[in-house]
């Protein structure tokens, strides 16, 4: 069966929402088109957009590739959207005071116990202790997919520390650049004001007995982390100091930050390091990323960190088919957002299920990222489905299998013109004393034809995300 | 009030950059002298890499001296951390790291020739190239030199970003005239000969100061005027006066803005009297070597105090 496409519906009909940029391209002469990719490329790769592929020493910098077709969602869709996405970023830190308090869902039989056992995303160092302001991810980009006109899922909750959101804001700024003609044509929703909510975000949540303006900073691993662009550039835009674990350092129970005048506290502290790196006296001992003695500070109140240490277990895989009782439970109505509906290897039924089926189902790693050790079955050949059986029957606990999912397709420019490609989304949100979410997030795109991995690390691109103002 | 780790970011950055721009001049002055033939050849390369403080590494690698292993050693050898290449290597990840403190145009001045020099340095120099190449970088620098006074505001990332232009330079026209030294001693000068004209020249050619020592003295060559344009002329902008000068005013704004000063304040100062309060025929006389070796180890301490001050040790 042939993907819904977002632009073009079956019979050749120009999809509503698309139809003045369709317009405008007929318009356009393809050598212009071709010449200004080449120009949005030459802008990323001179302002040094790039990300690190690790192990990759040659092309340790690399472009992410940008599609300048934008992708076009209609206000209307994006309501249903963000009211679905509110829901469940509710429901996720009900979820993480709830398992990290009185764990009702588990008394209440919804969920069971042992997804928390031996679960190294569960950090017993938080049982019992309330971050400021009761969020505990404060930061999440939810990764969604639609295979219909009116059918979303979301694929998993990035609950922990979301990344994108700056090839968001770049690729917007890039096609304003490129296409001002086309933005006085379609009223397109605003993403730029982004970093000063984020700024608002955190400041929100300041620990209690911070007085004045708090002090914010983003602690990142450093400039050989695949993501520093992103810190370097957050930082920036809200204007607040970029550290590392070498700058800081616990001082009269505070984290201080070393500076030219001296130390200065910290008050909100926006992490990009892991929860295992982020202090060595609590969690892995040869970290030298982040801050000895943090977990003290943090848990006597003198500093907020976000998001959270342990909001991980919220966005585990092996939790993710939970999820509908999770929002259901949390928020006293059904989710507004489906799931994708997934089987538990661990379940022996189920195992055997999936074993018959590989040839047609995803099989993820519970513990995986980034499309990493991961068999789409469709695109696998015999052989691949073979060695993976073997994987799985070895450590059935270890996936989860789901169904593949037809997902929708955009156009992007080809050499031989426009050419339907599969795409996901990544809206991104911030919770605080209320929840933001701008309107539209990051759109990633599978460049190689038929494909269904957008991750950038695996040959994905990106392109503008436009919500219409409609 | 600024991270530690960031005003050092800055500082290297600069330096490196000035660095960068010091080596292409450097192999520049050696170049011509090995085309005058009245020199010694392998004697000028190996003061060129003394110049350069990189010379126990070079022998280290190598066993004899010619323009194109030297060349290669200053401009492409990632194993000294002093050449070109490494130098912007090192001045890139640096300004990657204190990126958050540049404008928008500095970054990307850095990071385009960063792009650009590792094209060029990508494979071996023809020695007809050479010239082509070293005139890149000096370019290069400048763009990188000139986005930064076009844009950034002069604050304490202004004041850390000069410091180390300016330590950097003082270090390395201190450590040419030193190298040179006894070529401009009167005793030994004679005055006239080819051959020294030629090295009074390189001398000033390192520092691109040949022309406009002309503006300043005479069209002849003399040792005594070189050496009091180099150390003593407070508008020759690679001299250690000029030097000196941007240190102390740099130190004196951190100083204004941060309500505090340090033993660094103390020590340049100094230095700066010794340059302003002096005659040229003086320094000779206490001797031109002990006076510039003074001044290159009192550099050195000079870049430890600055970041012992502000905390970036």
């Amino acid at each position: 069966m042939k993907p819904f496409d977002e632009m073009i519906q079956s019979g050749g009909l120009v999809r509503p929402p698309y139809q003045q940029l369709k317009n405008w391209l007929d318009t356009q002469n393809s050598g212009r088109l071709a010449q200004k990719a080449i120009d949005a490329e030459n802008v990323f790769r001179k302002t040094g957009i790039t990300f690190a592929v690790y192990g990759d020493e040659e092309a340790a910098e690399r472009l992410i590739p940008f599609d300048i077709i934008p992708r076009i969602i209609t206000g209307n869709e994006w309501r249903r959207l963000s009211q679905g996405i509110e829901q469940r970023v509710m429901a996720l830190n009900a979820f993480l005071d709830d398992i990290y308090h009185r764990q009702e869902i588990i008394r209440a039989g919804r969920i069971p116990r042992e997804l928390f056992m031996h679960n190294d995303a569960y950090l017993p160092e938080m049982v019992g202790f309330r971050p400021p302001g009761n969020v505990y991810t404060h930061i999440i980009g939810v990764d969604i997919v639609r295979t219909e006109e009116n059918q979303f899922y979301v694929l998993e909750d990035n609950a922990r520390t979301p990344s994108g959101v700056s090839y968001m804001l770049e690729n917007r700024e890039t096609m304003m650049q490129l296409f001002p003609e086309l933005f006085q044509q379609i009223k397109v929703r605003p993403v730029e004001t982004y970093p000063k909510q984020l700024r608002q975000s955190l400041a929100a949540v300041a620990p209690p007995g911070c007085k004045g303006t708090p002090t914010i900073a983003v602690l990142t691993p450093g400039i050989y982390n695949s993501a520093y662009f992103e810190h370097a550039f957050l930082a920036d835009q809200m204007g607040v100091e970029l550290v590392e674990g070498g700058d800081l350092r616990v001082e009269n129970g505070k984290v201080v930050m070393r500076t030219t005048e001296g130390n200065r506290a910290i008050d909100v502290l926006y992490r990009r390091v892991d929860d295992a790196f982020l202090d060595p006296l609590t969690f892995r001992p040869d970290s030298a990323l982040g801050v000895p003695g943090i977990m003290d500070v943090y848990r006597s109140g003198n500093i907020t960190i976000a998001n959270a240490p342990g909001t991980g277990i919220a966005d585990d895989k092996a939790l993710y088919s939970y999820m509908p009782e999770i929002v259901e439970f949390y928020t006293g109505r059904k989710a507004i957002l489906e799931n994708v509906p997934t089987h538990r290897c661990s379940e022996p039924d189920t195992l055997k299920y999936v074993l018959e089926n590989l040839s047609s189902l995803v099989v993820k790693e519970v513990h995986g990222s980034g499309g990493y050790g991961m068999l789409v079955g469709p695109a696998a050949s015999k052989k691949e489905c073979e060695a993976f059986a073997l994987k799985l029957k070895a450590n059935p606990k270890n996936y989860i299998a789901q169904p593949t999912l037809a997902l929708s397709t955009t156009p992007i420019m080809t050499e031989k013109g426009l050419a339907p490609r599969h795409v996901d989304l990544r809206p991104f949100v911030l919770v605080s004393d209320r929840i933001r979410i701008t309107p539209g997030g990051l759109t990633r795109v599978a460049l190689k034809e038929g494909s269904l991995v957008v991750n950038s690390s695996q040959g994905g691109g990106t392109k503008d995300t436009w919500v219409l103002d409609d | 009030m600024l991270l530690g780790r960031t005003a050092n970011g800055l500082y290297w950055m600069f330096r490196y950059i000035e660095r960068a721009e010091n080596m292409a001049r450097l192999i520049d002055a050696g170049l011509r002298m090995a085309l005058t033939k009245t020199s010694d050849a392998p004697e000028e390369w190996s003061s060129v890499l003394m110049s350069a403080g990189v010379k126990i590494g070079y022998d280290a690698k190598y066993n004899e001296y010619n323009a194109s292993l030297v060349s290669d050693y200053l401009l492409r050898d990632t194993g000294n951390p002093s050449s070109v290449i490494s130098c912007i290597e090192t001045a890139r990840s640096n300004a990657r790291m204190v990126r958050t403190a540049l404008t928008r145009e500095a970054w990307e001045s850095v990071n385009e020739t960063w792009m650009v020099l590792k094209a060029t340095l990508a494979s071996a120099i023809a020695e007809t190239d050479l010239p082509r190449v070293l005139d890149q970088i000096k370019r290069e620098t400048a763009i990188i030199r000139g986005a930064f006074h076009g844009t950034m505001l002069r604050n304490e990332i202004f004041n850390f970003a000069r410091l180390g232009t300016f330590v950097e330079r003082a270090d390395s026209t201190a450590r040419i005239l030193d190298v040179k030294y006894y070529v401009l001693l009167p005793s030994i000068s004679y005055v006239g000969t080819t051959l020294d004209n030629f090295q009074w020249e390189s001398i000033l050619r390192s520092v691109s100061a040949h022309r406009s020592y002309r503006w300043v003295y005479d069209v002849e060559y003399n040792p005594v005027n070189i050496a009091d344009y180099l150390i003593l002329n407070s508008r020759m902008p690679r001299s250690l006066n000029f030097c000196y000068s941007n240190i102390v005013d740099n130190l004196q704004h951190l100083a204004i803005d941060y309500g505090a000063r340090h033993e660094c304040h103390t020590m340049s100062e100094a230095i700066m009297t010794r340059l302003e309060n002096n005659e040229i025929r003086h320094i000779f006389d206490n001797g031109l070597h002990e006076f510039l070796s003074d001044i290159i180890c009192e550099t050195t301490s000079l870049s430890n105090e600055i970041a012992r001050a502000y905390n970036f040790d």
